[in-house]
């Protein structure tokens, strides 16, 4: 269990991110995983009074603050017909009702944990972070990126067209995947996520051209080997490496063959 | 820390060390319907209401609940009486560790969705464990209510 | 078959604490213990096999709050056994509360008792052990005859003889047959043999072990614990702590869950060592990860069956051989193993001309195993019961035709189940029944649904008993109130089954009043007749029978002192439910006054006690019957539709009967499909909590459906048996059934999990 000497609740992003400096503190999303590691947390920054909690639409994009629940995200109908689904299929097994009602956008896409639905799904979209001194850069950059002292401060996804798929492989219904697989057809390019490989989720692009005649059961076969071979994978307790090569190439097959059947 | 909140509808305060989780502090109160089965978020068994919202107690901090409004199965005696005579009639209460976590969460369900079909209930749930009764039991006797409603 | 009606028996009534749980009542140990009680915390070793070489307490004693710190040194001397067993047990004497010698990842090394959870965690951090580092027996299959022991100590104890020997790492070993196996298996058409293999499941029992003590206000030592045997533990304490029966009272309030756990005396003798120590009160409560790492699993076992049959699908001999882990110490090693063959091979008394039955049980450096519902059974039935589906493949026969014509069936003696004749046995009518229920000639076809996913079912038989026969005791003490009410006094543990219902239904029956009428308590020590306990599946059939002896004797009784008041003679008065009648004259004298009577100028009172036990142990059968939709991409396996059908005798209570084995069905899909148990190089269990450790959720699980087929137990009460274990028994020999059915590919190792069926479909193809 994490102690915590100090809590605290800033009123304004510059104080959070000032408070934050010290190596010793951290920042609070949800605290469903923080609060089973060990060790002593000095400030626990709690954004909760920075109104991060909204969705905010626009013509052009979603923006979803970081303290939006994973329950909030669920539930929002725009999200829900924009990415035809996916992102309800991606969040809908995470547990329950009761730990998404505190599971934060923050959290999940900070930890950039190797077993996040969350991080594959929305790394399918175009989608982008705002931090708070490093400004808006693309989401597949930050899932790549070191953890630094910066505030994750919101998710904006630009409301391109967009064609997208989600399916995962869980043991059982509520556990952490042994793998997760997005594809997106946004403006006219592919985008393939995979997750809990069991390493941070990863984006890969159609770069062989493989599904340019569109979607055809051999080209999805195709494009589906192509992933497994492109896709890193290691073993865990919940699969092998070998299993979960299969597994990209099933899922992501799949998830192509959704799309081309208009979900 | 100081902590103000409304518990059970009435105003309440306490005084809590930083690291203080919600389960414990409301244990404390006497709210000891609230029963812990984990240590990973995973049993659902300490589900309460906050601001009307089903969350898990053993993974919120008692300072992040100030100024929030909490409901434990103690304060929604009346609510949940409305049913849980009939899970009763299913023998499916059994050893009632999981009961008020799964309780409070139909309660939610219900507030939520009046009419859930039984793959709704299932899904609404399926963050609380029971390793007593099989869940199907559990199911008759939501639909049993929910059929003595329309009756 | 009896035909008769009861009034209150078989019909469904709510479990008399039901509202009490679902409303949330303080009613569990930790809610009604007085606030101020000593935490205490275990200091648990990280090595499998170690010696303790030096302690230093030092820094943790001085952490404020903490009231004391023990070690191996501060410990007793008395090797005990922690088994809820009646004495003198099968399991050996081998532990220490403390000992130098660890032999398990989770050992305990000293205990912490603190003022406060913070502070004693704090401590457990700062304590400093030094361990000279032995080698781990890890592996079953090396650890007898291997010259690390587990146990070298020469104070190990057997108040049992049952084959054990510390110098071999072995806890038991016997072998045991009927008839010529070799010659019959020589003349067999087909002979099978494989090797199958289960894991140290865990009951994930909602509410974790715990214990309070305190010192009562006669300085006697008051245990409150959520526990299956309040009075094994005390005989455990007395022995363990070295203090006298009569200086411990050992009561259990509503319990969360036990499946067997509980019916080991896991955590009891810490708190109750502090509380002798300190003088005060003190509480343990084992974490999640501690109810895995050191709780009391199912045992792991290798259960090899060699099965020789005719052509023609008749199974003629059935050679068992069953290599049992025990883990670290010996809680019930030795009886566990004995139920994987002799519960599983008289399922085929029908055919059956000869088995030989032959089990080692070994010793090694690992989280010691106890009971859990099916107590062997579960293991055995799912080795046999898979080879004979193997069987039924091979033959290309349709694997319930096959059973019809080798089952048990009523009235045959059952060599395998120590000669006791199946009295009461409608196995063929749970066949039957369950074959129609499911449709299984429409479900048992593979069919294929497109997409890679195939549909198709299996199938399995169970049996369990329903006491330990010759040995377990249960009482009943009814005392009649002055309003015509009764108390009825049980020591036998409602972990949430129902029991306390399912025995006031019974004492209604018996004596024409409604379960309204009938106030229960238990279990107390001081208080409670004496009971051996909840296990064995023994409540409703040998506790049920001791309730009705106990209303038979309180009537004659009441009839006695109503004759009295009548100023008549005894075999001139009638007990008739809400008085005594005179047979003469039509006077009636009303319970409540009979009551009276006793309390004014008496020197009778009115109330009875009798105990039971029994000769026999009348097995309940079922058929189990699994629809699976199996992802032949992924491996993943739905489960769609599970149907059962018991004979349990009559069922007392339906409503708790049928939940029984809801419950039982949805462990057991757990057990074979995601539930799994490992250990790493050191000797660790890696799934120790709820984010590794999966149990079933209510996506998980399919549709349930269960129904029962009726048969009287003469021995029984109402004609009962039992039910509480035996339907665990089914789902993983059925489910592998299917899983075979979809893939062509035989598991013989639990769990099955998505990988495990892939990767192989993907070899054979």
């Amino acid at each position: 269990m994490l102690t915590i000497q100090n809590y605290v609740r800033p009123q304004s992003l510059q104080e959070a991110w000032e408070l934050n400096q010290k190596r010793s503190s951290r920042i609070a999303g949800g605290m469903l995983w923080m609060k089973m590691s060990k060790g002593n947390c000095g400030t626990l920054i709690d954004l909760s009074d920075l109104g991060l909690n909204t969705i905010v639409e626009t013509e052009k994009e979603i923006s979803i603050g970081a303290m939006v629940t994973l329950r909030e995200i669920e539930l929002h109908p725009s999200l829900q017909s924009y990415s035809w689904g996916a992102v309800q299929r991606a969040l809908k097994n995470i547990v329950g009702v009761q730990f998404r009602n505190l599971a934060t956008l923050g959290g999940s896409l900070w930890g950039r944990f190797g077993f996040s639905d969350v991080l594959t799904v929305f790394l399918a979209m175009d989608a982008y972070v705002e931090l708070y001194k490093g400004g808006i850069i693309p989401l597949s950059e930050f899932a790549k990126m070191n953890y630094d002292r910066d505030i994750l401060v919101r998710l904006i996804i630009k409301k391109q067209p967009c064609l997208m798929a989600y399916e995962d492989m869980r043991i059982a219904s509520t556990d952490i995947p042994v793998l997760t697989c997005a594809i997106s057809y946004i403006d006219g390019i592919f985008r393939a996520t995979v997750g809990a490989r069991p390493g941070r989720a990863m984006l890969f692009y159609d770069e062989k051209g493989i599904l340019s005649e569109w979607i055809t059961e051999e080209s999805a076969e195709a494009f589906s080997r192509y992933l497994m071979e492109q896709v890193p994978t290691s073993g865990n307790i919940r699969g092998s490496s070998a299993y979960r090569s299969q597994l990209v190439k099933v899922l992501s097959r799949r998830a192509l063959l959704q799309i081309k059947g208009g979900n | 820390m100081e902590v103000r909140m409304k518990l059970n509808g009435k105003n309440i305060t306490g005084d809590v060390r930083p690291d203080s989780l919600l389960i414990d502090f409301l244990r404390e109160k006497g709210c000891v319907s609230v029963k812990r089965g984990c240590e990973t978020s995973n049993c659902g068994l300490c589900t309460v209401l906050m601001d009307g919202k089903p969350v898990l107690s053993c993974s919120l901090l008692t300072l992040r609940a100030a100024g929030h409004d909490i409901f434990t199965l103690e304060g929604l005696q009346e609510e949940a009486s409305e049913f849980v005579g009939f899970i009763a009639d299913q023998g499916a209460d059994q050893c009632g560790f999981c009961n008020p976590g799964f309780v409070m969460n139909t309660i939610a369900l219900l507030r939520e969705n009046p009419d859930p079909t039984d793959d709704e209930i299932r899904a609404f749930l399926s963050g609380n464990l029971c390793r007593c009764s099989g869940y199907e039991g559990q199911l008759r006797g939501i639909r049993n209510y929910l059929s003595s409603r329309h009756g | 078959m009896d035909n008769r009606t009861y009034k209150t028996v078989g019909r469904t009534v709510r479990k008399k604490d039901a509202m009490q749980l679902l409303l949330g009542k303080p009613v569990y140990t930790h809610d009604i213990i007085p606030k101020g009680a000593l935490v205490v915390k275990l200091l648990r070793s990280p090595h499998a096999h170690a010696m303790v070489a030096s302690v230093n307490k030092k820094a943790a004693s001085a952490v404020p709050g903490v009231a004391g710190i023990y070690t191996w040194e501060d410990a007793p001397g008395n090797r005990f056994a922690i088994a809820g067993q009646t004495y003198p047990e099968a399991s050996p004497y081998d532990r220490l509360i403390i000992d130098r010698h660890i032999r398990f990842v989770g050992d305990v090394v000293a205990i912490v008792a603190a003022e406060t959870e913070a502070a004693a965690d704090k401590a457990i951090r700062l304590i400093k052990v030094n361990y000279e580092l032995l080698d781990p027996v890890l592996d079953i299959h090396t650890a007898k005859d291997n010259p690390i022991l587990v146990h070298p100590e020469e104070d190990w104890f057997p108040p049992c003889q049952v084959g054990g020997d510390p110098k071999r790492n072995l806890v038991a070993c016997e072998t045991d047959s009927h008839g010529d196996v070799d010659r019959i298996m020589e003349e067999c058409d087909i002979v099978l043999e494989h090797t199958y293999h289960t894991r140290a499941f865990n009951q994930a029992m909602m509410e974790t072990f715990r214990t309070y003590s305190e010192l009562d206000r006669y300085g006697r030592l008051h245990l409150i614990s959520s526990t299956q045997i309040v009075f094994h533990t005390r005989r455990i304490l007395s022995r363990a702590l070295g203090i006298p029966k009569s200086m411990i009272r050992v009561e259990k309030p509503r319990i969360g869950g036990g499946f067997g756990a509980k019916q080991t005396a896991v955590c009891d003798v810490y708190p109750a060592f502090v509380t002798m120590k300190t003088g005060r009160p003190a509480e343990i409560i084992y974490s999640r990860k501690e109810s895995f790492d050191a709780g009391s699993p199912r045992h792991e076992m290798e259960i090899k069956v060699k099965l020789g049959a005719d052509k023609d699908g008749r199974i003629r001999a059935l050679d068992l051989y069953t290599l049992s882990n025990t883990g670290a110490y010996g809680e019930h090693g030795p009886t566990t193993v004995g139920l994987s063959g002799h519960k599983s091979i008289p399922m085929y008394t029908g055919s059956l001309e000869a088995y030989r039955f032959a089990y080692d049980v070994v010793y090694t450096n690992t989280v010691p195993a106890g009971a859990y519902r099916g107590y062997g059974a579960t293991q055995g039935i799912f080795a046999l019961e898979s080879a004979v589906n193997e069987l039924a493949e091979k033959l290309h026969m349709d694997p319930t035709v096959m059973r019809e014509q080798n089952m048990v069936r009523e009235g045959m003696v059952m060599p395998a189940y120590y000669g006791e004749t199946a009295n009461a046995c409608a196995l063929d009518r749970c066949l039957a029944h369950c074959k129609e229920m499911f449709h299984w000639d429409e479900k048992y076809p593979v069919r294929d649904m497109g997409n890679g996913k195939v549909r198709t079912a299996g199938v399995a038989m169970a049996m369990q008993g329903s006491c330990i026969s010759g040995i377990d005791v249960g009482s009943a003490t009814i005392k009649l109130n002055e309003d015509g009410g009764y108390n009825l006094l049980i020591g036998a543990a409602d972990m949430g089954t129902g029991c306390d219902t399912i025995l006031a239904q019974m004492l209604a029956e018996n004596m024409d009043c409604s379960v309204d009428d009938v106030a229960v308590f238990g279990a107390d020590t001081d208080a409670s007749p004496y009971d051996s306990g909840s296990y064995a599946s023994s409540t409703t059939y040998i506790t049920g029978k001791a309730v009705e002896k106990a209303c038979d004797d309180l009537k004659k009784k009441l009839c006695r002192i109503a004759a009295d008041m009548l100023q008549v003679d005894p075999a001139d008065v009638q007990f008739e439910g809400k008085y005594v009648r005179c047979l003469a004259d039509d006077r009636k004298i009303p319970l409540g006054d009979i009551a009276y009577k006793t309390q004014v100028f008496s020197n009778e009172h009115a109330e009875a006690t009798a105990s039971h036990s029994s000769p026999v142990s009348p097995p309940p059968y079922m058929v189990g019957m699994v629809e699976i939709e199996l992802d032949k991409e992924t491996g993943h396996v739905e489960v769609l539709n599970v149907c059962a059908v018991v004979d349990c005798g009559i069922p007392i209570n339906p409503a708790l009967a049928t939940i029984q084995t809801e419950g039982g069905l949805v462990q057991g899909i757990g057990h074979t499909l995601m539930e799994n148990v490992t250990i790493n190089k050191k000797g660790k269990i890696i799934e120790d909590n709820f984010l590794q450790y999966k149990l079933p959720t209510r996506l998980d699980m399919g549709h349930l459906k269960v129904e029962f087929e009726q048969s009287y137990e003469p021995t029984g009460p109402f004609g009962a048996k039992s039910i509480g274990e035996i339907v665990i028994n089914t789902p993983a020999p059925a489910l592998a059934h299917a899983i075979y059915r979809a893939t062509g590919v035989w598991h013989r190792e639990l769990p099955i999990t998505p990988e495990k069926i892939l990767m192989e479909l993907l070899q054979k193809n």
